[in-house]
């Protein structure tokens, strides 16, 4: 009884795969409409995880500056410094001098002959403080900012992170835009099926009409529909992912010429499994859906005359 | 098998197809239906088989009261009635066996039962060897007999059957009607409705006629 009915259903669907492949242009076309509508959310989905992915990377050598009062004594300095290296905090504490600060300075300015005009150094000295692992997140570097700030030899305390978390409220602000956009699509996407579907129902009238007469209930009716939605669901899913790696591809050399100009060894990363796994499953759902929702209105509009 | 009583029958647009009909056909009997074009032949069969409901009146059918079948029970009601068209309702994207199968994967039978029973229904209407062959290339009576053979694969305890001769010569319809008396001396409820007399006089079964949508004369069963 049981594999009775797996045996049924499984004639089914492959009595609706040859369907489609019977009318490979009007399936392509499907097909494709649906991947490329499922491509453009998924790809922009993973800009974003990259972006982000990047953007952790920068979180690991975050930094805060400490700009001290110019007219700091060298021991004076070595005791601040000793000081906020036994913060827990603090994993250590890295110390640029005015010389050194100059020195680089004009190296990487350019502006070395114009300094040397200047009769004393305008560069305070610095101390770059990195925070301990453990307190990497955001609002423990906030708190240990707020600290800093509080001695006395420290003229200006910064943050190098701002903008990393800037970053992240707007890649934020972004997947909310993708949500959004994916759901519209997803609209679209079930529109295309239940209007591919629509047409399937029309096209085969007589047929479904017979079947009512000789006594076919409208679940049987509807399941090569369903199947044929949820293939064409399926394959659009496939599409996508395809052409997500597509584009991934012919964009990873350039960013891998790009990060290697910055040190950098970022590569650019495919989906995930369980990614890819949601993308072709939602296809395939929302090719069922889609196709649910038409073959029950229309079926109903069949009765035999 | 079936009872109707005072039943009438108005189509959309206020006209009466069927007038207070009463009659009553015991299981194993055998009926033609007959009366002048739209004298509401086919509208009777379209009641017993619920395409149609009655606008007035009781109409039971295999113990079912027609008025009051939920429809989602009419699939399975359906299974239990054979039925023949005039032109045939095949699908000819597909071939005799496929065509007779089809009521049989409609109602699950199991896979390996399905070509014994298309088999011996298309033994029944002699076509056992064209069953590799689409409708198409068949002659009329031969995709009739198709139609046949579909309405009988499910051994339908009622077959019912509207003009099965109306596009066959008069030895086609000869043929067709010896099938029909050897379902009827099979045990199973034959009905058919024809304004063919000739196929009538030679059937010698009971006669109902219809006209103008009323019952005009009934010849109750006949041995
Ligand atoms: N769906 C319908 N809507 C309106 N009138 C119909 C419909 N079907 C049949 N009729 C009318 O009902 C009458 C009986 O039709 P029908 O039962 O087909 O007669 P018969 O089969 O005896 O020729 C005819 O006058 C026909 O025009
Ligand atoms: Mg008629």
């Amino acid at each position: 009884m049981i594999r009775n009915y797996f045996l049924r259903h499984a004639q089914v669907f492959f009595y609706t795969l040859g369907q489609l492949a019977r009318a490979p242009v009007a399936t392509f076309l499907t097909v494709a409409v649906i991947g490329i509508t499922l491509a453009l959310p998924a790809g922009l989905y993973i800009a974003i995880e990259n972006v982000q992915r990047l953007a952790r990377g920068w979180e690991d050598n975050g930094q805060i500056s400490l700009f001290l009062k110019r007219d700091l004594s060298d021991p004076a300095i070595e005791k601040l410094s000793e000081k906020i290296r036994k913060l827990p905090a603090v994993s250590w504490v890295d110390y640029v001098s005015r010389e050194a600060a100059l020195a680089e300075f004009k190296k990487l300015s350019g502006f070395g002959e114009a300094l040397g005009a200047l009769d004393r150094n305008p560069l305070p000295p610095v101390l770059v403080v990195h925070p301990a692992a453990t307190h990497s997140h955001p609002d423990a570097l906030q708190s240990l900012l707020k600290d800093l700030r509080r001695y006395n030899e420290v003229e200006l305390a910064q943050l190098d992170l701002e903008w990393v978390r800037r970053l992240y409220a707007m890649l934020d602000l972004a997947r909310q835009g993708v949500l959004i956009l994916a759901a519209g699509l997803a609209v679209a996407v079930l529109l295309i099926i239940g209007n591919t579907i629509r047409l399937a129902v029309l096209n085969r009238r007589d047929e479904i009409e017979i079947i009512k007469l000789i006594g076919g209930t409208n679940a049987f009716i509807r399941r090569p529909f369903l199947y044929a939605g949820m293939l064409q669901g399926l394959l659009g899913g496939i599409l996508a992912w395809l052409l997500v790696g597509l584009g991934l591809l012919l964009l990873s050399s350039p960013v891998h010429r790009l990060a290697s100009l910055y040190g950098s060894l970022f590569v650019v990363e495919n989906m995930g499994f369980m990614a890819t796994l949601t993308l072709i499953g939602t296809g395939g759902l929302l090719g069922w859906l889609g196709s649910r929702l038409a073959v029950g209105r229309h079926l109903r509009a069949i009765e035999p005359r | 098998m079936i009872e109707f009583a005072h039943v009438f029958k108005r189509y959309p647009g206020g006209f009466d197809a069927l007038r207070d009909i009463n009659l009553r056909i015991e299981a194993g009997e055998m009926a033609f239906i007959t009366g002048h074009s739209g004298a509401g032949k086919s509208t009777l069969l379209r009641l017993i088989t619920a395409i149609e409901r009655p606008t007035r009146g009781e109409a039971a059918v295999n113990g079912k009261n027609l008025t009051r079948l939920p429809r989602r029970r009419i699939p399975y009601f359906r299974r239990e009635i054979g039925v023949v068209f005039q032109d045939h309702k095949l699908l000819f994207d597909r071939t005799v066996y496929d065509n007779v199968a089809l009521p049989l994967i409609v109602t699950g039978t199991d896979q390996y039962e399905i070509p014994r029973r298309v088999r011996a229904a298309l033994e029944m209407v002699g076509l056992l060897d064209k069953e590799r062959m689409l409708p198409v290339t068949l002659s009329g009576g031969e995709q009739q007999r198709v139609g046949i053979a579909r309405a009988v694969v499910n051994k339908p305890p009622l077959l019912l059957a509207d003009e099965p001769t109306g596009n066959l010569d008069s030895k086609l319809s000869d043929e067709i009607l010896d099938l029909f008396l050897d379902f009827h001396h099979h045990g199973v409820t034959v009905l058919i409705a024809t304004h063919d007399l000739h196929l009538i006089d030679r059937g010698r079964r009971r006669v109902i006629e219809l006209n103008h949508g009323e019952l005009a004369r009934d010849t109750g069963a006949r041995p």
